[in-house]
């Protein structure tokens, strides 16, 4: 099963590892001996036709699912080990927003800064950067669909995780909310972070350490 | 701390959807105030029956605000994404209880001296009844946060909560009416407290961890 042991932790080795992963949904194969690295510093991103697997990828990466075959390594270590450490070094954002509609943005913002440790900054300036200014005390089922997006992804400019997991984050947004995103995405990873993107948008800003991973759909 | 931020985020959900905790509260207050007119106004015959159906009301009205306790927050990716992070998942839970309890429980306590006196209950019967909302409505809350949590991926999540929850009610149902009949006929009931509370504490140690369990399946 442990086919490709893993290098010792050291500042250079990677910081996600899975080797052979499989993932079986509703007896489909979605994948299989999967392998892959994430190094500081990378973009990983997951590409593959609608119901290829991507999410469920993201889901097993995020320690949220199980795969059902092969293992994943954290710094060398078994992710099952190491859940705890890594998932405090995570963020992880879904399919859904993980927006309350009821809430505003500034509440919903506070909600996730108590969850998830996210850094004491001015909620008032990164949202008036992702263009919502004059929005911040509004419940967000407001909001148009972009607009709750943009408040959902205000937790990357505040996040201290060195590790991204985003699934689909630029669905909803306009050009240049893409293009904000990019530039944090690119902040980050100067900043040694690593991300994990699917996304069928190109990306338009040019991501020196970008690797691509497609899944091939299976029937 | 984290708890405190969010039981806020709670109670403040809870004052922008009313009907949430007000539709079990007057549910409670329409079945107590049906039983005098469907079953005649007669004290002693009300007073027989009035520990029952006093608890079965709570049951109930409780039972209704369960369904809709985890669903937005499913929905929205709210859970899952507390899942991933897994930190804050324990207070999270437990902000939930918590603004349950004040949100259906609570109110109860404080409704009690009216449908005592709907009821015809006397001086005595009022204090064991207010006792055994004081500790049983807490217990209420926490099976219905159990329960809740087990069946918010189903669609139609109601009958199968009941189903599952009731039963986890009925020694609960048994014990507090047992203790406000005593005391009516002026005995003493402090062991059925007691075994409220033992039932209260198991509750409290085991639900939390328990409905985290629950909340990790249903994303997984």
């Amino acid at each position: 099963m442990n086919k490709t042991p893993p290098s010792p932790a050291s500042p250079n080795g990677p910081l996600l590892q899975g080797t052979d992963l499989s993932c079986i949904r509703q007896d489909r194969l979605l994948f299989a001996d999967l392998s892959l690295q994430l190094y500081p510093g990378q973009l990983l991103h997951v590409m593959g036709k609608n119901g290829a697997g991507k999410s469920s990828l993201l889901r097993i990466l995020a320690g949220l699912a199980q795969p059902d075959d092969g293992q994943l390594y954290y710094q060398a270590k078994l992710l099952q080990h190491s859940l705890p450490v890594y998932c405090g070094n995570l963020c992880y954002i879904g399919h859904h927003s993980g927006i309350h509609e009821q809430l505003t943005a500034l509440e919903n913002l506070a909600f996730w800064r108590a969850a998830s440790g996210l850094k004491l900054a001015d909620d008032w300036a990164v949202l008036a950067q992702l263009g919502l200014a004059g929005l911040e005390d509004v419940p967000c089922r407001m909001l148009s669909a972009g607009q709750q997006r943009r408040v959902s992804l205000a937790r990357l400019w505040l996040t201290p995780a060195q590790i991204w997991i985003l699934d689909e984050p630029f669905t909803a947004l306009d050009q240049s909310a893409i293009a904000l995103l990019q530039q944090q995405m690119l902040h980050h990873l100067s900043n040694n972070g690593a991300i994990i993107l699917t996304t069928h948008q190109r990306l338009t800003l040019h991501f020196p350490a970008l690797v691509q991973l497609e899944i091939a759909y299976r029937w | 701390m984290v708890t405190g931020v969010f039981l806020q985020r709670e109670l403040r959900l809870l004052a922008r959807q009313k009907a949430d905790w007000l539709n079990p509260i007057l549910f409670f207050i329409i079945v107590l105030s049906l039983f005098p007119l469907g079953i005649g106004p007669e004290p002693n015959m009300l007073r027989i029956i009035a520990p029952g159906i006093v608890w079965i009301a709570a049951l109930l009205s409780v039972l209704l605000a369960a369904e809709r306790l985890f669903k937005d927050d499913y929905r929205n990716g709210v859970i899952e994404q507390l899942v991933a992070g897994r930190h804050s998942l324990l207070a999270f839970v437990l902000a939930k209880i918590v603004a349950n309890w004040l949100s259906t429980g609570l109110p109860l306590l404080f409704i009690s001296p009216v449908v005592a006196l709907l009821l015809g209950l006397e001086q005595a019967a009022l204090g064991a009844m207010a006792l055994t909302l004081l500790l049983g409505t807490p217990l209420l809350s926490l099976l219905s946060v159990l329960g809740s949590s087990l069946t918010m991926a189903a669609d139609k999540g109601g009958i199968l909560l009941a189903l599952l929850i009731l039963p986890l009610y009925i020694p609960l149902l048994i014990f507090a009416s047992s203790a406000i009949e005593a005391a009516s006929m002026g005995l003493g009931y402090q062991g059925q407290l007691a075994i409220l509370l033992a039932m209260l504490l198991l509750a409290l140690a085991l639900v939390p961890m328990a409905v985290t369990s629950a909340l990790r399946i249903n994303v997984s």
